[in-house]
């Protein structure tokens, strides 16, 4: 593999209260390529991705030890400001959470929190964003509508373009598609393999058909370990752990 | 015969437990009727008072129009050359709950800020049961901290500040209703889902961002119910305006003399020896009328803000 590394997670270990959730984690996620992380319920793969972020900072009790490193930078060093990383690491959450706003705002939202007020200059961004989450042709006449009119499978584009809009270089997938219809669902999916030309991108996922659709490269979690990482062609065909064909042939998750 | 008697004890047995299912069945009948009887009781006592209200009301607009009712800007109904202008009453009142609304909405929005974004859960825990106290201390007493209180401690700033004035009472009535401000806001706003705050924090919001201008904002509707709620409880406070602000009513926007609220007159009046029946007596049902529509309505706008809350996140 001669492709550039752009977040190595080293020892990861954390724990909620006492319960200790990932167990020295160790993985390197290649830049401009999907990265599944697979489990079954529990396995840790939602803290793991939360972890990409700092997002877990905000619930109480979780205490995580060890780095995670983005190009070279550690998220979890003293210096580091979090919120300006967050911007350049964005994350789509497992449901669909827009603001309470209109479609424009909801978008612009992120552009104007860094004190960006040009008209033109947002304008122009909400529609390349919109475009970019293929949803701009379903919305471009009611972008001051309320978001929460749109359907569940829009909501989750609009959390997507709402991403997009700040220029992030990894964008953070959690477990996307959950919460929607498989028609949305496939939009989603095929949203997250043009992405990857200009993103690089973290899918979490329960669901392995997706995984092997979606992803260049897979993680399998159980129990808080990465039991097997590499190609996802790899693991699907020749899984090197029993228990990731276990999981893959259905016989637990 | 075993056959026969086998059946015989079936048939008690299920004459038994019908009679019991029928015993179960009236009980929980009866308790439905106590139940709905004591329910009733609070609809019939508000019917029963609006009823009180308008017949006495409709009394007294066959002697006194509503024009001068509602324009004459002197109310004497216990003098002889009598006035019955509602608005030198209604001033007092809107100067006193205009104040303590200037007080109670910023120090109540940004304790509640403070609790739902800011606090750990110990602090939260803490510090809503001691702002709760607040709200449980008897109005007499904020009455008398405003007279005995308050208000020498203004005159060392505000030199012709009156002895009884709508300044210090509107200022304690705000502190009063700090904590069903705070409270409600509170519920409000602990009540936006933390899926809105993640989306906004994963976007590079801080901390006051995330407060500021994803959770007020969607927690808007409640909060407006809880101000509304506040202003409502600010008119139709009595014992702190009665005591501390005078029983002059007076066509006036100015805080620093004593005034007359809708509220304070009522009690004057019954307090009084005004004779029953007369068209002075009848003044208080007209003044508690008057109170009754501005808070009703204000009351129904709060409950629908507060449904169309409960409807986007529920």
């Amino acid at each position: 593999m001669e492709q550039e590394i752009i977040i190595q997670i080293k020892d990861a270990n954390s724990f909620y209260g006492a319960k200790q959730i990932l167990k020295n984690v160790t993985l390197n996620i290649p830049a401009q390529t999907v990265t599944a992380l697979m489990g079954p319920s529990g396995c840790g793969k939602s803290t793991l991705i939360r972890c990409l972020n700092r997002m877990n900072d905000l619930v109480p009790r979780f205490r995580f030890e060890g780095n995670v490193l983005y190009k070279g930078i550690d998220l979890y060093g003293k210096d580091v400001d979090i919120t300006d990383l967050r911007r350049e690491i964005g994350m789509v959450f497992q449901k669909p959470n827009p603001f309470p706003k209109s479609i424009y705002e909801n978008v612009a939202y992120g552009i104007r929190i860094q004190g960006i007020a040009n008209r033109e200059f947002i304008d122009g961004i909400v529609e390349e964003s919109l475009k970019r989450a293929a949803l701009w042709d379903e919305v471009k006449d009611r972008l001051h509508e309320s978001a929460l009119s749109l359907s569940g499978g829009q909501q989750q584009r609009i959390c997507i373009a709402r991403a997009l809009a700040v220029k992030p270089h990894v964008i953070l997938f959690d477990e996307p598609c959950s919460a929607l219809d498989p028609i949305a669902t496939a939009k989603i999916e095929e949203l997250i393999t043009d992405l990857k030309n200009n993103y690089t991108i973290i899918v979490v996922t329960h669901n392995t058909a997706q995984a092997a659709r979606v992803s260049d490269f897979t993680a399998f979690l159980y129990l808080g370990d990465l039991i097997e990482y590499g190609p996802t062609a790899k693991i699907f065909t020749v899984p090197q752990d029993k228990r990731t064909e276990e999981y893959l042939t259905g016989k637990f998750g | 015969m075993v056959g026969n008697r086998h059946a015989c004890s079936l048939y008690l047995l299920i004459w038994f437990m019908l009679k019991r299912n029928n015993i179960v069945k009236f009980k929980e009948a009866l308790i439905e009727r106590l139940l709905l009887c004591c329910s009733l009781l609070s609809v019939l006592t508000t019917a029963g008072i609006i009823w009180v209200l308008l017949s006495e009301t409709i009394g007294f607009f066959k002697h006194v129009s509503v024009i001068d009712f509602l324009t004459d800007t002197q109310w004497t109904p216990m003098f002889t050359n009598k006035h019955f202008g509602i608005l030198s009453l209604l001033s007092g009142t809107l100067v006193t709950t205009f104040i303590a609304i200037a007080v109670a909405v910023p120090l109540g929005l940004i304790s509640a800020t403070y609790l739902s974004e800011y606090a750990t859960d110990k602090m939260r825990h803490i510090i809503k049961p001691l702002l709760e106290i607040l709200a449980a201390v008897p109005t007499v007493v904020y009455g008398y901290f405003a007279l005995l209180f308050v208000t020498p401690l203004l005159r060392q700033f505000i030199p012709g500040l009156s002895g009884f004035n709508a300044l210090s009472a509107g200022l304690v009535m705000g502190i009063m209703i700090i904590p069903l401000v705070s409270s409600l806001s509170e519920d409000a706003m602990h009540a936006v889902p933390m899926g809105l705050r993640e989306g906004a924090y994963a976007l590079g919001s801080h901390k006051i961002q995330v407060a500021f201008k994803i959770v007020f904002p969607a927690a808007l509707s409640g909060i407006t119910a809880a101000v509304i709620l506040a202003v409502s409880r600010a008119i139709g406070e009595t014992m702190i305006v009665a005591i501390a602000a005078g029983q002059q009513p007076k066509f006036t926007v100015n805080p620093l003399v004593p005034i007359e609220t809708i509220t304070a007159y009522i009690v004057q009046i019954s307090l009084g020896d005004t004779p029953h029946g007369t068209l002075e007596y009848s003044t208080i049902f007209v003044c508690g009328t008057t109170l009754f529509v501005i808070t009703f309505f204000l009351n129904v706008i709060s409950f629908k803000l507060k449904r169309r809350f409960q409807e986007i996140y529920e």
